[in-house]
């Protein structure tokens, strides 16, 4: 074996030729797949209908435009306000789920009260319960309520679904604070709140970010069931339950709605590059060894 | 730490908001589907309680299909998904020029609007004018056009893969993680043995990623489970009811038709199974955890 001396990598991350070709095109495969559907939804957005709707395939759009981005506009009239429910719909959730979730988070992190341990695991026990489950007493409760058909009918049942992870992850984060704070402001005669409030909390701030990120992307990419069932003004609809009136339709205008289609998923898009590193972080804490 | 009564009065107010949003907004929920399933509630304003007879209305040889399917359903996309993460965490594992743009390439199935990747299946999946159906008939593979969400076998398992792309980046990672953990050295000495790269894969990545292979597939298996939007935006449920699973033909009955008191009934059959998954996920990580500390 020869040993090349430029070479710095460890011996076992040192690949032969074929090697190294028959990763690439492995993970070309695995890409694709993950890929293909925004790639093909992206060249239709480009291709103009009459090519659409034409046999043989083709993958290539020939004489592409970006027309669909603009005539979508016209198509879906309610588009741009379709979006902005959406991102009204996440903010508020997310703000809700912070304003639980971070007292709760330190308190699990912080004390270890009998039957504490028995309400974590309650948390996590929600998140195995989806929705769809739970829909009828929730719609009645709504109906009661008078909800229905209101922002705070989508608001309020997916926020308790957004509760289980952010705690187990904020709760995480906490764990790592030393405790030595807690005692040192205790000496100084601060009260549990205080030390909560001017100690912990500025030093949490990262922790609680990455948090309010992920719960906003959980709650954007999962409006669907609860808006479907407890919505039916188009007014108040988020894009996805927006769109899926369009797409039922007998004629769909296929390059609009993928057109729209990315313009809605463009911002999870430009949150994934920038924040990749906080989220792939983020989404795993915890979950190999706590 | 500091115990006194004040910071135990002080943990549970803490806890308290978040308990209080979860008990109302699950757990009620929960209790009261359990009762509706006793009861005739529909879109009228009385309700009666008849007994068991939604429950004996319900369970006949359609129903058991439906719950024979829904197990079918997920376990092909629980096992495709372990694959096909256990493949992608390996390689995106690799030491390649390129990987971290790899890696971030992984994520968007997991982090877009799930209906919205749904609808760029529905598209793939056109007979006429689909990429799938279009790219098969160029390479001879198949004759003609192919619907797929038109025939009953080809639908069902069209869901599922559209359910496993969405699912496939978060095993991934979550394995890419585990992968991660495993101390470099026994590779190192593994290599010095003369170990093989296939045998190093076989006998220190496997069984050291084991764990994370349980504890994901279970709780892939309980996120499955409760798939919904997947088929709802595909087939509703069709072609002949050939992809409703348990929570499609709850909502059927309950949103649908609005027998609420039926709805429940079903629903809480459901319900059992999931609580069947969840007691056996918390054991089976109890068991993981305490064989990590012997």
């Amino acid at each position: 074996m020869a040993v090349r001396s430029k070479d710095t990598r460890p011996m076992i991350d040192r690949y032969r030729w074929w090697e190294v070709v028959l990763i690439y095109a492995g993970i070309f495969v695995f890409l694709f797949f993950m890929l293909a559907p925004f790639i093909e939804g992206f060249l239709v957005s480009l291709k103009p209908l009459s090519q659409l709707f034409s046999s043989p395939y083709k993958f290539w759009p020939e004489n592409g435009s970006f027309k669909a981005y603009y005539t979508m506009w016209v198509s879906v009239p309610r588009f741009g306000r379709y979006i902005f429910n959406s991102f009204l719909i996440s903010t508020v959730a997310t703000i809700i789920v912070l304003a639980l979730v971070v007292p709760a988070a330190y308190a699990f992190a912080r004390f270890n009260y009998k039957g504490m341990a028995l309400v974590l695991g309650g948390f996590l026990a929600v998140s195995m319960f989806s929705g769809a489950v739970l829909l009828i007493p929730l719609f009645r409760l709504m109906r009661t309520l008078g909800l229905l058909n209101t922002y705070f009918a989508m608001i309020v049942p997916g926020v308790a679904f957004l509760i289980p992870s952010a705690i187990w992850l904020l709760r995480t984060y906490m764990m790592r604070i030393p405790t030595e704070l807690n005692e040192a402001a205790y000496m100084d005669g601060a009260s549990q709140f205080y030390t909560f409030r001017r100690v912990i909390l500025p030093i949490a701030a990262p922790g609680i970010v990455v948090v309010a990120i992920t719960t906003f992307i959980g709650a954007y990419a999962q409006q669907f069931i609860f808006a479907l069932t407890f919505n039916s003004k188009s007014d108040y609809m988020p894009l996805p339950v927006g769109l899926f009136a369009y797409f039922g339709k007998q004629d769909v205008i296929w390059n609009e709605l993928m057109a729209a289609s990315f313009v809605g998923i463009a911002p999870a898009l430009v949150i994934i590059f920038f924040l990749q590193r906080y989220l792939v972080g983020g989404l795993t804490a915890g979950a190999v060894k706590q | 730490m500091i115990k006194s009564r004040s910071s135990l009065i002080f943990a549970w107010v803490l806890l308290a908001p978040a308990i209080i949003y979860v008990l109302v907004i699950v757990a009620w929920p929960l209790v009261e589907t359990f009762r509706l399933s006793f009861t005739d509630a529909s879109l009228s304003r009385t309700t009666n309680y008849v007994g068991d007879k939604n429950y004996t209305k319900i369970f006949n040889n359609t129903f058991l299909t439906v719950i024979l399917r829904t197990f079918a359903w997920t376990f092909f996309s629980v096992l495709l998904k372990m694959i096909i993460g256990t493949f992608g965490a390996v390689l995106l594992n690799s030491a390649v020029p390129g990987r971290h743009l790899f890696r971030i390439l992984t994520m968007p199935p997991w982090i877009v609007p799930m209906a919205i990747g749904i609808f760029m299946w529905g598209w793939m999946y056109n007979g006429q004018f689909g990429m799938i159906s279009g790219l098969l008939q160029r390479m001879g593979i198949v004759d003609g056009p192919v619907a797929f969400l038109a025939y009953g076998s080809s639908a069902f398992w069209a869901t599922i893969v559209t359910d496993v792309w969405i699912g496939v980046p978060m095993v991934t990672i979550y394995f890419l993680a585990a992968i991660q953990s495993i101390p470099k050295d026994l590779y190192e000495a593994a290599w010095t043995d003369g170990a093989s790269r296939w045998m190093r894969f076989r006998r220190i990545t496997l069984p050291l990623m084991a764990p994370a292979i349980i504890t994901m597939s279970m709780l892939s298996l309980i996120a499955t489970f409760n798939s919904f939007d997947i088929i709802w935006i595909l087939t509703q449920g069709g072609p002949s009811g050939s992809t409703t699973t348990m929570i499609i033909d709850t909502y059927q009955t309950a949103i649908g038709s609005k027998k609420y008191g039926e709805g429940a009934a079903r629903a809480v059959v459901i319900c059992i199974f999931l609580s069947l998954f969840c007691i056996a996920y918390f054991r089976v990580t109890r068991r993981l955890a305490a064989l990590e500390k012997a």
